[in-house]
């Protein structure tokens, strides 16, 4: 089949692109946009290195086609920071050492985003459950779990 | 992906009804795949497990994402995912049960994705949210070229990656039945992880209590201990006429471990999910009599 017409919006910016069915939104994103900072961890869906939100939900972008990004909304870690100005979130993973490697860091920004958003003031146990779809093989998860804990704190003004 | 070479030909489509859809499946000679949340097709596309010439993408059919309640019974589509039924209310409260199931399903991710729909139809034995729409009494309303069947939750499933369903036929939506008075359902998993881990045994329990606590409807289900999730009658029988008293569920336990008929993996073995499917069955009665009381 040709390539389908995709009209999305991803950060605010609205796209117009050409996709193979085949292409999943991670691929899109990656070889057709180059925005490099969503990762390809599985492919599989048990990484969540390729977290991105879409109308709001949090998704592993390797689980979506592309072509069902057709009017929709796409939030990824480039659209994080404000310019220069990182995320509170991004400011917390630095302080607190939260990364070592880094592959999976884009996806646990974006998904921790996404939890504050929706619970602004997690205890740790809903953290570490909400978090469970993001595999970290360097840190041991501890400095994460603080880093989005204090971030939350800081965003809501406590 | 990396299976693009195989797949350059793959078609995707989105139909706004179901005739279209069924058009479409009944009219590929290839390989067609209903595709609602992706979080079993796209897996088995990447590691080359199945190679579609057609996408059948059904979340633009309406009656497979409506959730919608009618004087006590609800219906929810096939296509809706389990964060819209987790960030419903209402139907949290009527059918707490169900929602333990879709609650364990993969991550929040995969959550935001996947339906019941596609947990049903990809057929694992070990689907989460089965177990509790079985015992929950279910109703699959099927669609496909010779129109429209009603089949009970646990017709669908005849085996590994495996379904009662014909060529051509889509689950569109569940029925899930009014439930009288103090009745509760549940569902329970055993896995070595909390999260992110796929059941060694899971048991759904859906009972109702009359006035004085006696137990005068059970339906209890198990995952993950046979070739399909499993209806057991014995098991039910063992707690209606008691008050779910030591005694019953002392039966109960035993009717649970004879249904099993397992496998051995690295999960456990057979003798073992035999022996928890019976311990496992106790705790979501005991958790499924607590939610008929309150």
């Amino acid at each position: 089949m040709a390539k389908q017409y995709v009209n999305t919006t991803i950060n605010g910016d609205n796209h117009e692109l050409l996709c193979d069915p085949t292409q999943t939104l991670l691929d899109v994103l990656r070889d057709q946009l180059d925005m490099t900072g969503t990762k390809e961890g599985c492919g599989t869906g048990d990484c969540g290195a390729c977290s991105v939100t879409m109308d709001g939900v949090l998704v592993c972008s390797c689980l979506v086609m592309g072509v069902e990004a057709n009017g929709k909304k796409v939030e990824t870690i480039e659209g994080m920071a404000d310019g220069d100005d990182l995320h509170p979130l991004q400011q917390k993973f630095i302080e607190h050492i939260a990364l070592q490697c880094g592959i999976c860091t884009p996806g646990l920004l974006v998904a921790s985003k996404a939890l504050l958003e929706e619970n602004p003031d997690p205890t740790e146990e809903e953290i570490r459950y909400w978090l469970a779809g993001n595999l970290c093989r360097c840190t041991g998860y501890h400095k994460i779990i603080e880093a989005v804990q204090d971030a939350a704190r800081e965003m809501r003004g406590a | 992906m990396n299976c693009e070479a195989t797949l350059t030909e793959m078609r995707y489509e989105a139909p706004e009804t179901l005739d279209a859809a069924i058009g479409l499946i009944g009219a590929e000679t290839g390989v067609a795949k209903v595709f609602a949340g992706g979080t079993d097709v796209l897996v088995q596309m990447h590691l080359d497990q199945i190679e579609p010439d057609l996408i059948v993408d059904v979340k633009n059919i309406a009656e497979m994402r409506e959730v919608v309640e009618q004087d006590g019974s609800w219906r929810f589509g096939a296509a809706v995912t389990g964060k819209e039924l987790m960030d419903n209310p209402e139907f949290n409260v009527a059918w707490p049960g169900v929602m333990d199931g879709v609650r364990l399903i993969g991550s929040v991710q995969v959550r935001g994705r996947a339906t019941v729909g596609g947990n049903l139809c990809n057929a694992s034995p070990a689907a989460d949210s089965v177990p509790p729409m079985i015992a929950a009494d279910a109703i699959a309303s099927v669609v496909g070229p010779n129109g429209r069947r009603e089949v009970p939750m646990a017709e669908i499933i005849t085996g590994p990656r495996k379904t009662s369903l014909a060529d051509g036929e889509i689950v569109v939506s569940f029925n899930l039945p009014k439930r009288p008075p103090n009745s509760g359902d549940a569902y329970l998993r055993f896995t070595p992880r909390t999260e992110m881990d796929i059941a060694v045994v899971g048991c759904g329990v859906n009972l109702t209590l009359d006035s004085d606590g006696t137990c005068t409807a059970a339906r209890v289900a198990l995952g993950a201990v046979a070739d399909r999730p499993l209806l057991v009658e014995d098991a039910a029988n063992a707690l209606i006429g008691t008050k779910v008293d030591d005694d019953a569920l002392e039966q109960l336990a035993v009717a649970a471990s004879a249904a099993c008929n397992p496998i051995d993996d690295k999960r456990g073995t057979i003798e073992y999910r035999t022996e928890v499917a019976g311990v496992l069955a106790q705790r979501a009665t005991t958790k499924a009599l607590e939610r008929a009381k309150s």
